[in-house]
Formats: C-alpha cells, sequence, structure tokens
C-alpha cells in the first residue's frame, strides 16, 4: 500500500467512529472511516441513505449534532489543522473558509427571513477582512458567478425556485474560495433537468477556484463524471476504495457490484436488473462480523465471525472482503 | 403594505360591530327590571313606564343596540345609571390606569420569558433548563390572583414594604406588574423555548454554523428572528388580555383600572358603564391583535409577500 | 441522517399511546395527582359529611390554624377548611368538566359543519367565532355571567361559550385537512351520507388534537371557576367553592393566611396536573411535535 504524503493532504480522516445515542438505542453510524483526500482532488463517497456519508461530511466541521451525535474515536486533519481539538473560535473560522459545505435540501437551508444576498455578504464578511459594502458587491458578483442576476440581491428564498436556491447554496458554499467543499448530494432533491445544470456550475467552479471536492452521493453517473477516487461506504465503512478507473473497471467487492447491477445501463441489453436483495442492517444492531454478508451471495459462515480488515490490492485500491484471502476467489462483474 | 393595512382596518368594522352588538345582547338578557331599579323602590307603575320609554328601553333590542351605536360613533355612551354622569368619564380615568399596568407587567413578563426561553433551548436538558421549565410550569398553574393575594400577605402585611393596594405612584406597580407579569412570562417561556427548538434544529441553522458564524450570532441572529414569529403572538395575545382581562388582579389590588371598575359596575348593576367598559376594551384587544399581525410582516418577509397579494 | 429504523412491532394506537406516555416521568406524576383529585372529588362525602362538616358553622372553633384535629385550620365560621377543599374539588372538577363538555359539542359540530361544507357555511361560522375570539375571554364569561346571574349553571354556560371558538377551529382545520382523503371519497362512493361520514371517518382523525385540547382546557375552566367565583360571579357562599373560599379569606389576610393559602395551592396542585397530563398526551398522540 502507498500512503499518501500527509503534506499533500488537504482532509486525512483516521479511523472514524461515530454514534448517535438516543433513547431507543445506539445508531452506530460511522464505524471506522479512513479519508486521505489530495488539495485540488475529488473524492466520491457513494453508498445507500443511511450509510453514514452525511454523518462523515458533518464531522468535518464538527457539525454533527450533539447530543445525539457523539464522535467515539479517531482524528481528523482538515489542511494540517487538528479538527478534533480545535477550539471553538478557530472551528468558525475554518467553517465556511477553509472548508464549506453544501447541503442537500436547498429549500430548507436557506434562512427565511434574510435576503439571498445577506446570507453570502455574511459569509465573506465573517471571513475576509473587509467593509460591508465590499461584501456585498462580492457577494453580488458571486450571484452572477453561479448565473443569477445581481440585481436579485434583495429577494428572499421563498422567491426563487429549487434550483435556483440550490446555486445560491454554492455561491455561499464557494464565496471565500475554500480549499474544500463538502457536497453532501447537492442534486438529489432537484428536477433532473436542473440536475445537470448544478452539477456543470459546480464542476466549472471547482475548476476555477481548484478547490478540493468530497462528492456525497448514491448516483454513480455524478461520480464517473465527476470524481477522481471514489469510497463506497456500507454501514458506516468504506468496503472498497480506489481511483475511479479502479472501482468502475476493476470493481473488487461484491456490495460494489451489486450497485452496478442495480442500474439501468443501454450499452449492456440485459433482459432484467439485478437489485441487492434484502436490505441495510439495523444500524442500531449490526452484525458482529462483515455487515454486508447477510445480502453477500459470496458469503460463507466464516464471513460473520469477524469485520473484514483492509486487503490492498494496487497502491490505490482496497477492499474489505475476506473472500480475498482466498487466492481464487472473484465476483462475476468482470473488468471493464 | 399601507393596503394591507387598510384592508385590515376596515375587515375590523364587521368584527367590531358584531362583537359591540354580542355584548350588547348579553347584557339585554341581564334579568330585573332597570326601569324600575332606577326608578327606585316607590315609584309607581306610570313612573317606570315613563322612564323606561325615556331610555327606549321598551323598544326591540336591535333598535336599542342601533341608537346605542350611533351615538357611541359620537363618542357618546350614555351616562352611569349610578352616578349619573357620562359613562366616558369614567372609562377616560381608569383606562390609563390599565394600560400603563398592561405595559408594566408586559415588560416584566417579556424582560423574563426571552432569555430564560432562549437559555433553556439552547442548553436543553441542562440544570439551567429543567429548573426553568419546572418553574415556567408551575408559573403557568398559579392563579395570579392567589399569586397576588401572597405578595400582598408577604410584602404588605408581614414585611410592611409595599402599598396593598390602590395606585399611590411607582410603589404600587411593583407586586400587580409582577403579579401579571410572571403568569405571561410562565407562558411566553415555554413557548420561546419550544419554537426556538424548532428552528435551531432547521437546516438553515446548520447551514449558518457551516458558514463559520459564531454560536451566539446562530442563536440571537439566526435562530431568535425565526422563532419569534409565533412568540410575537403569544406576547400580543398576552398584552391584549392584560388590556382586557386583568380583571382579577385589578381587583385583588384595588388597583382603579377599567377592570375592577367593570367589576364593581356589575355588582351595583350599573349597566350602562358595564357595557361602555366592555365594548371599550373589545376593541382595544381587537387592535393590539391588528398590530401583532402586522407587526408578523416585519419579522417574516413570507407573511408581507402574503400581505402585499 | 444515518439512522433508518426497523419497523417496530406493531401495537394498537391505543396501546402505542400508553407505552409514550407511560415513558414520560413527569406526565405520569401528573395523571396520578390527577386521578387522585378525581378519587378525592368522588368520595368526598365519605370523607367527610357535607351537612355536619362542611356547611354547618361552629364560631367557637373560627380561624383556627393548621392542627391534628384540623389539618388545614378553620375559616372565619368555623369550619374545617380541608373538608371544604375535599368538596370544592368535586364543583372545580365537575364545573370544568361539563363547562368543556358543552364547547366541545357546540365548537365540534360548528366547526365540522364548518370545514367539511366550506364556503358560505364556512365564512359564516368563521366570521362569528372570529366575534366570540374578539372578546378577552375572561370578560365574555364576566359578562354571561353577570347578564344570566351567578350559578352553578349559568357559571358552566359562560365558560363554555367563551372556549367554543377555540374547538371549532381545532376541529374545522383536522376536518378540512382530512376531508379531501381517498377514505372519505370511498365512504362518499359507497353512500355514505355527510352526517355518516363526518361521525364515522372525519371525528375519529381529528381526535388527537381534541384530547390534547380537552386536557388542557379543563385546567384553565377550573382556572375561569375560582376566578368568577372569587369576583362573586360564580358559586354562592355557603357552597365550598375554591375561588369564593379564597374571597372569603381576603378579609383575614393579616391574621388567619391559611384560609387563603390552601385554596390557592389545591387550584394550582390541579392545574398543574392537568397541564403536565395535557403536556404528555400531546407528545405522546403526536411524537413529531416532541422535542
Amino acid at each position: 500500500m502507498a500512503q499518501k504524503n500527509p503534506k499533500d493532504l488537504i482532509l486525512d480522516i483516521k479511523d472514524l467512529v461515530i454514534h448517535y445515542e438516543t433513547d431507543d438505542g445506539t445508531v452506530e453510524a460511522v464505524n471506522g472511516i479512513d479519508i486521505q483526500l489530495e488539495y485540488g482532488k475529488t473524492l466520491g463517497l457513494v453508498g445507500e441513505t443511511g450509510s453514514g456519508k452525511t454523518t462523515t461530511a458533518l464531522s468535518v466541521l464538527r457539525l454533527v449534532p450533539d447530543p445525539p451525535g457523539v464522535i467515539k474515536n479517531g482524528s481528523i486533519f482538515l489542511d494540517g489543522k487538528d479538527i478534533m481539538n480545535l477550539p471553538q473560535k478557530e472551528l468558525e473560522a475554518v467553517r465556511g473558509h477553509l472548508a464549506s459545505m453544501i447541503f442537500q435540501d436547498p429549500m430548507t437551508s436557506l434562512n427565511p427571513v434574510f435576503t439571498v444576498g445577506d446570507q453570502i455578504s455574511e459569509v465573506i464578511a465573517l471571513h475576509e477582512n473587509c467593509s460591508k459594502a465590499e461584501a456585498d458587491q462580492k457577494a453580488g458578483d458571486m450571484l452572477e458567478v453561479v448565473g443569477i442576476p445581481r440585481e436579485r440581491f434583495g429577494e428572499y428564498p421563498h422567491q426563487f425556485s429549487g434550483g435556483m436556491k440550490q446555486r445560491v447554496v454554492i455561491a455561499m458554499a464557494l464565496a471565500c474560495n475554500p480549499k474544500l467543499l463538502l457536497a453532501d448530494e447537492p442534486t438529489t432533491a432537484l428536477d433532473v433537468t436542473i440536475q445537470a445544470q448544478v452539477l456543470e456550475t459546480m464542476k466549472g467552479l471547482r475548476e476555477k477556484y481548484g478547490s478540493a471536492m468530497i462528492m456525497i452521493t448514491h448516483d454513480l453517473g455524478i461520480i464517473a463524471e465527476v470524481c477522481d477516487e471514489v469510497s463506497v461506504v456500507y454501514a458506516g465503512q468504506i468496503v472498497e476504495h480506489g481511483t475511479l478507473v479502479d472501482v468502475f473497471n476493476h470493481t473488487r467487492h461484491p456490495y460494489t457490484e451489486g450497485l452496478f447491477g442495480s442500474l439501468p445501463n443501454i450499452e449492456i441489453k440485459r433482459n432484467r436488473l439485478s437489485p441487492i436483495p434484502g436490505l441495510m442492517p439495523d444500524p442500531t444492531d449490526l452484525p458482529k462480523g462483515c455487515c454486508f454478508a447477510p445480502r453477500c451471495k459470496y458469503a460463507t459462515p466464516e464471513c460473520e465471525k469477524a469485520r473484514p480488515g483492509k486487503k490492498w490490492l494496487s497502491d490505490t485500491h482496497y477492499v474489505r472482503c475476506s473472500r480475498y484471502d482466498e487466492p481464487n476467489f472473484k465476483i462475476e462483474r468482470e473488468d471493464q | 403594505m399601507s393596503r394591507y393595512v387598510l384592508k385590515r382596518l376596515v375587515m375590523l368594522i364587521p368584527v367590531l360591530i358584531g362583537v359591540t352588538f354580542l355584548v350588547y345582547f348579553i347584557i339585554s338578557l341581564s334579568p330585573g327590571d332597570t326601569a324600575a331599579m332606577l326608578a327606585g323602590e316607590d315609584a309607581d307603575a306610570a313612573t317606570i313606564e315613563a322612564l323606561r320609554h325615556e331610555l327606549g328601553l321598551d323598544q326591540p333590542v336591535i333598535v336599542q343596540y342601533a341608537k346605542y351605536m350611533l351615538n357611541l360613533l359620537q363618542g357618546d355612551m350614555g351616562n352611569s345609571y349610578k352616578t349619573g354622569r357620562p359613562v366616558t368619564n369614567m372609562i377616560v380615568s381608569c383606562f390609563p390606569n390599565t394600560a400603563k399596568l398592561a405595559f408594566w407587567s408586559i415588560l416584566v413578563a417579556v424582560g423574563i420569558a426571552l432569555p430564560i426561553g432562549v437559555i433553556s433551548a439552547t442548553k436543553q436538558y441542562s440544570m439551567f433548563d429543567n429548573v426553568g421549565m419546572v418553574v415556567a410550569l408551575i408559573g403557568v398553574a398559579t392563579p395570579n390572583f392567589w399569586l397576588g393575594l401572597m405578595m400582598i400577605i408577604l410584602f404588605s402585611l408581614n414585611l410592611g414594604w409595599l402599598p396593598s393596594g390602590g395606585n399611590k405612584g411607582w410603589s404600587s406597580y411593583i407586586m400587580p406588574a409582577i403579579t401579571l407579569g410572571t403568569g405571561d412570562a410562565a407562558l411566553i417561556t415555554r413557548m420561546t423555548r419550544s419554537s426556538m427548538l424548532e428552528v435551531i434544529r432547521a437546516d438553515y441553522i446548520r447551514t449558518a454554523r457551516a458558514k463559520g458564524v459564531p454560536e451566539n450570532k446562530v442563536v440571537y441572529q439566526h435562530a431568535l428572528r425565526n422563532a419569534l414569529i409565533p412568540v410575537v403572538t403569544a406576547i400580543g395575545l398576552q398584552f391584549g388580555s392584560l388590556l382586557g382581562g386583568a380583571t382579577l388582579t385589578e381587583t385583588v389590588f384595588a388597583w382603579p383600572g377599567i377592570g375592577r371598575s367593570t367589576v364593581d359596575s356589575i355588582k351595583t348593576k350599573d349597566t350602562t358603564q358595564v357595557l361602555g367598559n366592555i365594548v371599550v376594551l373589545t376593541i382595544t384587544f381587537s387592535c393590539v391583535n391588528l398590530l401583532v399581525d402586522i407587526l408578523y410582516a416585519f419579522i417574516d418577509p413570507r407573511i408581507k409577500a402574503q400581505y402585499k397579494k | 441522517m444515518a439512522a433508518t429504523k426497523a419497523a417496530p412491532k406493531k401495537r394498537s394506537q391505543f396501546e402505542e399511546v400508553w407505552r409514550r406516555l407511560k415513558k414520560n416521568k413527569m406526565a405520569m406524576i401528573g395523571l396520578a395527582i390527577v386521578v387522585f383529585l378525581v378519587l378525592l372529588a368522588v368520595f368526598a362525602d365519605f370523607l367527610f359529611d357535607y351537612e355536619q362538616v362542611v356547611i354547618k358553622q361552629n364560631t367557637a372553633i373560627r380561624l383556627q390554624g393548621p392542627s391534628a384535629e384540623h389539618w388545614f385550620g378553620t375559616d372565619e365560621f368555623g369550619r374545617d377548611i380541608l373538608a371544604r377543599l375535599v368538596h370544592g374539588g368535586r364543583i372545580s372538577l365537575v364545573v370544568g368538566v361539563i363547562a368543556v363538555a358543552i364547547a366541545l359539542v357546540l365548537g365540534g359540530t360548528l366547526g365540522a359543519i364548518s370545514g367539511f361544507f366550506g364556503g358560505k357555511v364556512d365564512m359564516l361560522i368563521s366570521r362569528a367565532m372570529d366575534i366570540l375570539l374578539a372578546v378577552p375571554s375572561l370578560l365574555l364569561s364576566i359578562t354571561i355571567v353577570s347578564a344570566l346571574g351567578p350559578s352553578i349553571i349559568n357559571l358552566m354556560i359562560a365558560i363554555a361559550v367563551s372556549s367554543v371558538p377555540g374547538y371549532a377551529r381545532i376541529v374545522r382545520s383536522s376536518v378540512m385537512t382530512v376531508r379531501d382523503n381517498e377514505f372519505v371519497e370511498a365512504a362518499k362512493a359507497i353512500g355514505a351520507n355527510d352526517a355518516q361520514i363526518i361521525a364515522s371517518h372525519i371525528l375519529p382523525n381529528c381526535l388527537a388534537p381534541i384530547i390534547v385540547q380537552v386536557s388542557l382546557k379543563v385546567a384553565s375552566a377550573i382556572l375561569s371557576t375560582s376566578g368568577l367565583s372569587f369576583l362573586g360571579l360564580g358559586v354562592k357562599a355557603p357552597t365550598p367553592e375554591w375561588g369564593s373560599m379564597l374571597s372569603g379569606g381576603r378579609a383575614y389576610l393579616r391574621n388567619a393566611p391559611h384560609l387563603t393559602v390552601f385554596p390557592g395551592l389545591c387550584i394550582m396542585l390541579t392545574i398543574l396536573s392537568m397541564n403536565l397530563l395535557g403536556d404528555g398526551l400531546r407528545d405522546a398522540l403526536d411524537p413529531k411535535l416532541k422535542q
């Protein structure tokens, strides 16, 4: 395995464990996630709803709601800063400046009682040493950058459509040229036609500003379009990680295979999709062994005994699957 | 905006007509013969009949009401049956006392409720929150006329610090304002807390935090302004009912306000005075409610947008 | 967020509500006190004889402080305060419950008609309710009692009328949200008439907010009862009522404060317990509202 040079990393997360402790039990949301992301690169986090992707992203800004969320273990270094041990004041300086986040639902993520212009201008005024007028000026620029006329600065969120609101959120996130952008399913809540537009805007801006990005999605198409590396998340663990080519063309984990199997593909003619049988395990009661084993067609009784560790297949590609301890094990999906 | 206010003022007219009619009608149901009572015990039937005719009491209620309203529009509410002087005299001398007391009470209420409500919400389940909420629960359950009596026992009769009744300057305001204010404070605290709790979990609050907005600004600018919307209603309604319903506390503290005047007038069967007082209080109450509605628009642009339509 | 929960075991709605209510300590304390007060009211006659203990004057022992014989002391006519409080509780509860029942039936019917038919009927009823709401409720009650004359029945009517609009609004809005549901369409399609639909489909569906409102409103009705009696507009002496006991004690604030302390505590305890129960019911019936 190749360790990346820590100096090149915008984000270095090691063995992150996050639980939500509620009256009805402990939800094991994140169970030992590692992320090493280099400056300017894009990592895709792909997985089903409830697999712990959002919680991971929130933890980078220490925004996991507490209570009930508790970070049980792990370290997070953002641009060399120890996020886990950063005082509140410095944390506030990081948020929106060094790293910022785009949320899933644009309908609810803007404050209804402030104008969109003021909401963008606020983040600029907070992090850049400038007057209110300059901040307003720059906020207006940002609106234009995301394709909204400057004249709409003084309007309120309820006067905007969903797609426009998401552009405002993007403008807000990019206003201070963050080195890392956390995009949490930024297009899921939008109409299909708007999705492509918003995604294009994001791609263009990311290239323009050279930000690194974590793109959270359950849409493999988006991953293929924007990401350099991919981590496949299942039940709070990364089950397969590699470059885009590693994961897409040399798929190794049965779950990743299952994800591809449930996609319609116009190139390969198949009679029917092959969805993954069963459901995600109850996060308050995860299996002792491999969490995917109960749904895995390759599972052996061995799989249910212990959580599989990382198995490095190349310098860039690892998989958590104990079947690869057998020299001849292969999944059905062919390398492409 | 001004068109909306105008529209609301116009809409207030039928409500006021309805309300005054309702009150007039209910009071006209009063048992006993007003004319006979006014004429005195020795009056003969003819005198009573003449008086009845003079007062217009032999006409149908609706006609009596129409006449009353015509006079009311000219600022004439008739004469008190008891004193013979214009009803408006009493109202003019009592209403400022009620209004001043209401003002100080709501100030006490808001001064206590907003900080406690906000801190309780931001520190949910903390010691402060738990104690605060138990006190608020007890506060809501405490009848304020009884609280007034307890304060009189302690501060007037035992300690002798404060006057037990009447309006003898600023020290007279303390106990009634605290009595009324704490009761309302309990209610507004609970409302502020639950409204804050709802807002503080909202996505846009998370967005504000993600922008790096300092926590106290998140709470006092981003959250509070949203959370205030239902709280302002509560405050407005409380203020309205203080203007109209401080009857019990005014009675306890012998406060020369319009509420006590109403109760006294009921006891002496001074119907015109009762009617006049209630009409004035009801109109005030309706106007305060209208003001609250207008105030909304300044807090919530979505409501303002609706008003413009 | 991350929590996708396994579907909970199916229970009847009642069991589910009860399970959630049981977990709420404050609500259970409230429920316990309410049950205790109701039991006291029901068995008041077994505890203290009305004619001999509650009404009969005995000036030899007037204005005595709390003692082993008279736990809460005696009043200005030498009557046992505890006994009067227990019998007073019966009056408060009866007035509160009946007033709320009247208001519920009137308000519920108006609200159901208004919400179900909409249009002009709705307009008319809603405007009428606006007018009732435009009078502060205590003032409306005072006006009604002063017009009808003080008596227990008039007290109930006065309190009921002033809380009619509250119920009308709740039922109206619940009915309007339920009205357009498919099961109502289905009932219409199989030929049920309007009254049947309202009674068997719509009302059960707006039960939750009504139950909550009732538990909170009984408390405020009790408060209004004592307030009106305190003003001399409610229950007349010598009938024991908490508000009129307070009023009677006012003349003896300096020398016999226990005359006013205990009735007030009774009112407070009653309201507190009902509010605790009401809050708990609200949370249990609608977990979404829970904080």
